[in-house]
């Protein structure tokens, strides 16, 4: 069936079946291979995205669902004027080292801050208690989220 | 690659239109929620339905509020959404309890009140907390609405009353200023089904004493998830810890969990009754700080 889905602010319209997840529209379909794709039972996290502004695993949402939502993925995270705090705050803390959880990392991340701007410590492991880093880099994460806090409070 | 079989989609556009699209599509057809129970279980083919009915566009069934002296809960509210609820949590913390352990924090912004109970899963937690809390289930069909006790909702594992052209559209819960509740879970880790859980609500009278008690258990095989035998003990008793302790004991002889991969049934046995005398003992001690 046809789909019309606004992913990083641009519109596609793609014909696809209905039980086509979203994780594989957005990495075989749109070639946004930056969400990727881990456990398949919504319990890794690795394929977070932000489905109308908030986390959702995209491995348990049916690309059909999305229709006619806006999606933001890794992909729109860098800003006209360079990377988005939360990717310079992974870079500044060492918050990846094999990078497979980074992107959902990432993306719940910017939603923490969008709408905790100073996190906790607590509050960020709490947010990203649903994924999963198999490097078990958490401090690093955690490290990183908070450097991103400060980035954006201009410190 | 894990893919559900092939099925049709329908996007509902009203309750009424939902409950047409069932009507037309027949036993074969399930109602879309979040999605976060149905879609694994469509990937494992152990749910092959033919349609699926997304009722995700039906805001009017997301609302939480106060209506009169009941709570009412919209179907389509998310996890998140009774999470962060003041209303809900002022009246009934039990749902805070609970919500804080039920999956985890991305998988709650999905998952809705209303799939939960419909998928009635033996170890699902918002099934013990309604039976705790006596709340009582708004059904709509095509001929208008009906309303079922969540005590006679479930009628097996993941079976219920709500018929193939029916929606579960809401829950309603009486508000008691006079009432205190809790919720205790024990899981191996964040986002896992409970070994064990146990919800309480205590409404207290005179020098403490209980005039109603709801307990609900969740994963150790409570019939239609109350601890009956332990509720009628506890009725017109003062709230004590000796009392609390006793009726722990009534519940977990009551309660018949089976073993599996989070536990023995003795361990499971002992937390029915731990967690039991620890939800009264929350459920208590909030209805006497409401009372001060």
């Amino acid at each position: 069936m046809e789909i019309s889905i606004t992913v990083n602010g641009e519109d596609y319209r793609r014909d696809v079946e209905p039980r086509l997840l979203l994780v594989h529209l957005l990495r075989d379909k749109l070639r946004l291979t930056g969400t990727h794709w881990g456990c398949d039972t919504s319990n890794c996290g690795v394929c977070v995205v932000l489905l109308d502004g908030v986390p959702v695993k995209s491995c348990t949402v049916l690309a059909v669902m999305a229709s006619g939502r806006q999606v933001r993925t890794v992909e729109g995270l860098e800003r006209s004027d360079g990377l988005d705090p939360v990717q310079q705050g992974f870079i500044d803390r060492h918050g990846l080292q094999c990078g497979f959880c980074t992107s959902g990392m990432m993306m719940t991340a910017r939603w923490l801050l969008d709408h905790n701007p100073d996190p906790s410590e607590r509050e960020i492991r709490e947010a990203i208690s649903g994924q999963v880093c198999r490097c078990t880099g958490y401090e690093n994460i955690v490290r990183s989220v908070r450097r991103a806090a400060e980035l954006e409070a201009g410190s | 690659m894990q893919v559900p079989a092939q099925f049709e989609y329908e996007r509902a556009s009203s309750v009424e239109h939902a409950i047409a699209l069932l009507a037309r599509h027949g036993p074969e057809a399930r109602v879309l929620a979040g999605g976060h129970s149905l879609i694994p279980m469509m990937k494992l083919r152990l749910a092959e339905p033919e349609t699926l009915i997304d009722i995700n566009d039906l805001s009017e069934l997301a609302e939480i509020e106060v209506q009169g002296d009941e709570l009412c809960i919209g179907a389509m509210a998310r996890h998140a959404d009774l999470l962060a609820s003041e209303v809900a949590g002022s009246h009934y913390p039990i749902l805070h309890d609970a919500e804080h352990v039920i999956a985890d924090p991305v998988v709650r912004n999905r998952g809705t009140v209303g799939g939960s109970v419909c998928q009635a899963d033996p170890s699902e937690d918002l099934s013990a907390a309604f039976a705790a809390i006596q709340a009582t289930a708004v059904i709509q069909g095509a001929d208008g609405t009906r309303t079922v006790s969540m005590r006679e909702f479930f009628t097996g594992p993941y079976d219920t009353v709500v018929g193939p052209a029916e929606l579960l559209v809401q829950l309603r819960v009486p508000i008691h200023p006079d009432g205190g509740s809790a919720y205790v879970k024990v899981e191996r880790r964040v986002g896992d089904w409970p070994v064990a859980a146990v919800g309480a609500a205590l409404r207290l009278g005179r020098r403490n004493k209980i005039t109603d008690a709801g307990i609900g258990m969740t994963a150790v095989g409570a019939a239609h998830f109350v601890a009956a035998e332990a509720e009628a003990y506890l009725r017109g008793k003062p709230a004590t810890e000796e009392h609390f302790a006793k009726a722990g004991e009534i519940a977990a002889a009551h309660c018949n969990p089976s073993a599996d991969q989070r536990g023995p049934v003795d361990y499971k046995r002992h937390l029915a009754g731990e967690l039991t005398r620890r939800a009264l003992r929350g459920a208590a001690e909030r209805a006497m700080a409401r009372a001060v």
